[in-house]
């Protein structure tokens, strides 16, 4: 089969090569002089339009386009430079902007908790003054009560002692006697009280 | 069945016959497919001229051609050339779409033909020469002795330059004609084949004949590419004379 194909395709190879070097034997078309003036007139002709038509009419918008597309970028590019710098300028501003604020508002509320701290020592230190001079004087106040009691308290034992002894004996005794009887008692019972 | 390879590079005149001065002109398939080139680059390029920032498609693809053929001539050329660039932008995409054209299958090709290729390279040969001679007057001459000869190789030396100097439009449009001939009549052989071997050996030709496509088309844009930058070295001989 294999064989049978080779030998048809080398035999109608042959075949072939023969026809076409018969035909060829036509010359080549291009040599023919016949249309020669024909298409050197109608190649000057569409040539010199294509030319013509390229150059003045075409190629400059195409030039212009690719021009004005290049300046544009540039421009675009300028731009977006300088918005970027001036984007990074107001971020920094604003940066500080916080941070003093940020400083600011801590000082203000460093001051104001002095202000209140102070204000409250004073307000306390006063009232400890205050507290301390009414402690004072309620001591001096129950010194004097004491001493007061004590005279009272044994002017009053004398008293009911002597009407005491009046009562039971029925007459007037010595009155120094027994108030220097009370005295001493009463030293010994206040001596006994406070643990001396 | 037309089997004949060459059958393809047929000129024929379609519509009446336009003569002046016994001169044929008239309008044939060769004439056709330079309209349908020239029309084609002139719609693209034209729809690519939208004044907008971000381009759409076909005018990202001209900028990027125009980019493209600039850099070309910047890099072979150096800036002297930029008077040239449309010339050699409308050269570079005549040359493109012609080649590109001739790939659909039942076209035409026009750069398979040498005159029209040879027709492009005399001119630009000529125009070159003249550009050189504006620029450096006489002393364009010295590009045919170059420095550091020894005086006994000068004669022999500077007839090989002027030789190889006069057969610039010649390799020029030889090359492009011989490249875009070659390609499309060995697809078309390679398509006889497969109408020939039909169905059980066809396959193999086909498998070219598809393999074929892609490299024309690869040499559709090459060629168009050696063509224009070769102008440009041409032009860059005439401009910036180094010799």
């Amino acid at each position: 089969m294999l064989k049978k194909i080779i030998f048809q395709f080398l035999a109608l190879s042959l075949i072939f090569t023969y026809s076409a070097q018969s035909a060829e034997s036509g010359g080549m078309p291009q040599l023919n002089p016949e249309f020669w003036i024909s298409q050197i007139f109608w190649l000057v002709l569409t040539f010199g339009l294509l030319f013509i038509i390229l150059s003045k009419f075409i190629l400059p918008k195409i030039s212009n386009n690719l021009e004005t597309r290049k300046s544009q970028i540039l421009e675009n590019i300028e731009t977006a430079d300088k918005q970027r710098e001036e984007t990074e300028k107001k971020v920094k501003e604003f940066d500080k902007i916080i941070n003093d604020t940020k400083v600011e508002a801590k000082n203000f509320f460093n001051s104001e908790r002095q202000k209140v701290l102070d204000d409250i020592n004073n307000k306390r230190l006063s009232l400890e003054k205050d507290i301390e001079k009414e402690i004072i004087k309620a001591e001096e106040e129950i010194d004097q009560l004491k001493k007061t009691s004590q005279e009272k308290v044994t002017k009053i034992a004398i008293e009911t002692s002597s009407d005491l002894v009046k009562q039971l004996i029925g007459e007037d005794i010595n009155k120094s006697s027994l108030s220097a009887i009370v005295e001493d008692l009463s030293k010994k019972e206040m001596e006994k009280h406070n643990g001396i | 069945m037309a089997a004949n390879p060459m059958y393809q590079f047929n000129v024929y005149r379609i519509g009446p016959e336009i003569k002046i001065n016994n001169i044929d002109i008239s309008f044939t398939n060769a004439s056709l497919f330079m309209v349908i080139s020239s029309l084609a680059i002139l719609i693209i390029f034209n729809l690519g001229t939208k004044r907008s920032i971000i381009p759409n498609k076909i005018q990202l693809l001209s900028e990027l051609s125009y980019s493209f053929i600039s850099k070309m001539i910047s890099d072979t050329a150096g800036s002297k050339a930029k008077p040239y660039f449309s010339f050699i932008f409308s050269l570079f995409m005549f040359v493109l779409f012609c080649n590109m054209f001739g790939m659909i299958p039942y076209s035409f090709t026009v750069t398979s033909h040498i005159i029209v290729t040879f027709v492009l390279a005399a001119f630009i040969f000529i125009g070159v020469t003249i550009i050189g001679f504006i620029k450096h007057g006489l002393g364009y001459l010295k590009l045919f002795v170059p420095s550091g000869v020894p005086m006994v190789l000068l004669p022999l030396i500077v007839v090989i330059e002027i030789i190889s100097y006069l057969s610039r439009p010649i390799s020029l449009s030889v090359r492009l004609f011989a490249n875009m001939m070659a390609g499309h009549t060995m697809m078309k052989v390679f398509g006889g084949f497969v109408v020939s071997l039909g169905i059980v050996g066809g396959w193999l030709p086909l498998g070219f004949s598809v393999a074929l496509t892609g490299l024309e088309i690869l040499v559709a844009f090459l060629q168009a590419y050696v063509f224009a930058i070769l102008t440009c070295i041409y032009l860059n001989d005439a401009l910036n004379l180094h010799h």
